[in-house]
């Protein structure tokens, strides 16, 4: 299963989670893990989901999610967890 | 399981500190094209390119979005064009003809560079790959793209002063016949003591007679990382110094060895080498001199410049080396002068000069780079900066370079821009003494002694 982190950065602010869990599950994605921090007043979330069921190609949901970003007021960034994994596990 | 705070110590580097992967380089072989006529070379040669990389692009592009990570160029090297031309060139205008098909085919995939235009002549020249070099003043004014180095020493040959002199004069009709774009055209011209066969860095790339039919190299990128991680440890002692910049080194080479890996994978071209290289650009927060000038110096070019620059070089090939399955190319830290706002800064203000660029070369990579001289300066004054710097690399057994620009119409302390990557760089000051005697004697340096080592 390839997983997919997703992270959401911004003021934080009410229904940030909400409108990027609606998103997901309109879109046939399923979430696995949540974790959630406030830093210097920011709202810093990191999700790790499952994007192999998905209806979307992965460019089109990133772009989806960029835009519920721009509509909440926060960035939403979506990865393949490799990234992270390659560089913080030897 | 991944966690919080390493997703965002790795969106930092990429949002705040400019961490890239460089290049996506992929390696052509070119032999296969070789025949009797040279138009149909030239066909068979935009045919191979064009259908290899085709997809270079959009998988680079691709990767970029999936993973995130920026990847800055996507570019092709191709073997010495001085072999392809040896059965159909019979003129500099052969030669020129496939500098043309070169660079139409970058256009058409889609690629910003395209090195391979070159001549490895470290003992001796064939008429091929004289013709070839000269060439290149024609070949680099009249395209865009192509990018063309000369290899004129190595550490097991010696070095080919006759090239060397060539050379002095090519470095300057190049000049000439680009003086109206700031002589940008020896801005793509790399002459090298011990070539590498798997660079994929400009302009010096090409893909070596030991490499096999296609492969992908990567370049990966960093300074500003590795700055960054410097300013938290301000005061601290070397061991804390080398064991940061080598744990940075590490994870920027790791994104590297995952983009060459998917790029290879997608385009079904094997992975060759990743280059662990501190690459700068004019861009703020992505300069090799501040992290000099981090690690103490007040300004680069300044006594324990050579120093601060060998340890960093050793300790990003440290942290580097474990990070990836196969390391090569130049793998060291460049200090062009255009491309790395540090570097031009201190240029500006006298800090640095070409002296001490030259000492900082013996414990990096790649050599004098980047660095525009006045337009007057005399060819045989060009060729003797080319063998100085030569015979550094053929006695450290290391990869050296020159790539000078003779600004035609500028002197001392005038400014010119090359424009995007390529930067901005003040004209340094050339010693005004002569060395025409010795770059007269023609022949060759043998090749030095490979025991006594003092």
């Amino acid at each position: 299963m390839k997983k997919t982190v997703i992270t959401v950065v911004g003021q934080d602010t009410v229904g940030i989670i909400a409108g990027v869990c609606t998103y997901l599950a309109d879109n046939k994605v399923n979430i696995l893990n949540i974790s959630q921090t406030i830093v210097d007043g920011y709202f810093n979330m990191m999700m790790i989901t499952d994007t192999n069921n998905s209806l979307q190609p992965f460019d089109v949901l990133a772009e989806g999610l960029e835009k519920v970003g721009l509509e909440i007021g926060v960035v939403i960034k979506m990865q393949h967890e490799d990234i992270f994994k390659s560089m913080h596990r030897v | 399981m991944i966690n919080l705070f390493e997703v965002r110590e790795t969106n930092k580097m990429i949002q705040e500190n400019n961490l890239d992967v460089r290049t996506i380089t992929m390696g052509i072989n070119l032999l296969d094209c070789c025949g009797a006529d040279v138009d149909q070379v030239c066909n068979k040669i935009f045919d191979k390119i064009t259908s290899y990389a085709k997809d270079l692009v959009k998988v680079g592009d691709d990767i970029e979005k999936e993973f995130g990570v920026p990847i800055v160029n996507k570019r092709i090297s191709v073997t010495p064009i001085s072999l392809v031309g040896t059965s159909c060139c019979k003129s500099k205008e052969d030669f020129v003809k496939i500098a043309h098909t070169l660079d139409d085919a970058a256009k058409k995939v889609g690629v910003n560079f395209l090195g391979g235009y070159s001549a490895v002549v470290s003992k001796g020249m064939t008429p091929s790959e004289r013709l070839l070099i000269e060439s290149i003043p024609q070949a680099l004014s009249q395209t865009e793209r192509v990018c063309s180095s000369v290899n004129v020493g190595s550490t097991k040959t010696g070095i080919d002063m006759n090239a060397v002199k060539m050379l002095g004069e090519i470095i300057l009709q190049t000049a000439e016949y680009t003086k109206e774009q700031d002589s940008l055209g020896c801005a793509k011209l790399v002459i090298f003591c011990n070539a590498p066969d798997d660079n994929p860095f400009m302009a010096g790339a090409f893909h070596g007679v030991s490499e096999g039919d296609a492969i992908i190299n990567v370049g990966v990128s960093g300074p500003g990382v590795v700055k960054s991680a410097l300013e938290e440890v301000r005061g601290k002692d070397f061991e804390v110094l080398c064991e940061t910049i080598k744990k940075t080194a590490f994870k920027v080479t790791r994104v590297g060895q995952l983009v060459a890996r998917e790029a290879s994978k997608r385009l079904g071209i094997p992975f060759g080498i990743i280059d662990l290289s501190l690459a700068p650009t004019p861009a703020v927060g992505d300069s090799v001199a501040e992290i000099l000038e981090e690690i103490g110096l007040e300004r680069v070019g300044a006594p324990g410049t050579t120093a601060a620059l060998a340890l960093l070089n050793d300790q990003v090939k440290k942290g580097g080396i474990m990070a990836s399955s196969y390391v090569g190319g130049l793998s060291g830290a460049f200090i062009p002068v255009s491309e790395d706002r540090g570097m031009i800064e201190a240029a500006e203000m006298g800090a640095l000069t070409l002296e001490k660029l030259e000492a900082m070369t013996c414990v990096c990579s790649v050599g004098l780079d980047m660095i525009a001289i006045p337009g007057d300066t005399k060819a045989s004054s060009i060729s003797g900066i080319i063998a100085d710097e030569m015979a550094i690399g053929m006695i450290n057994q290391k990869t050296t370079a020159v790539r000078l620009i003779p600004v035609i119409g500028k002197k001392v302390g005038d400014t010119v821009e090359f424009g995007g990557l390529l930067g901005y760089a003040p004209v340094m000051p050339v010693n005004q003494y002569g060395c025409d005697a010795l770059i007269d004697r023609g022949g060759r340096i043998p090749a030095p002694i490979h025991s006594f080592k003092n």
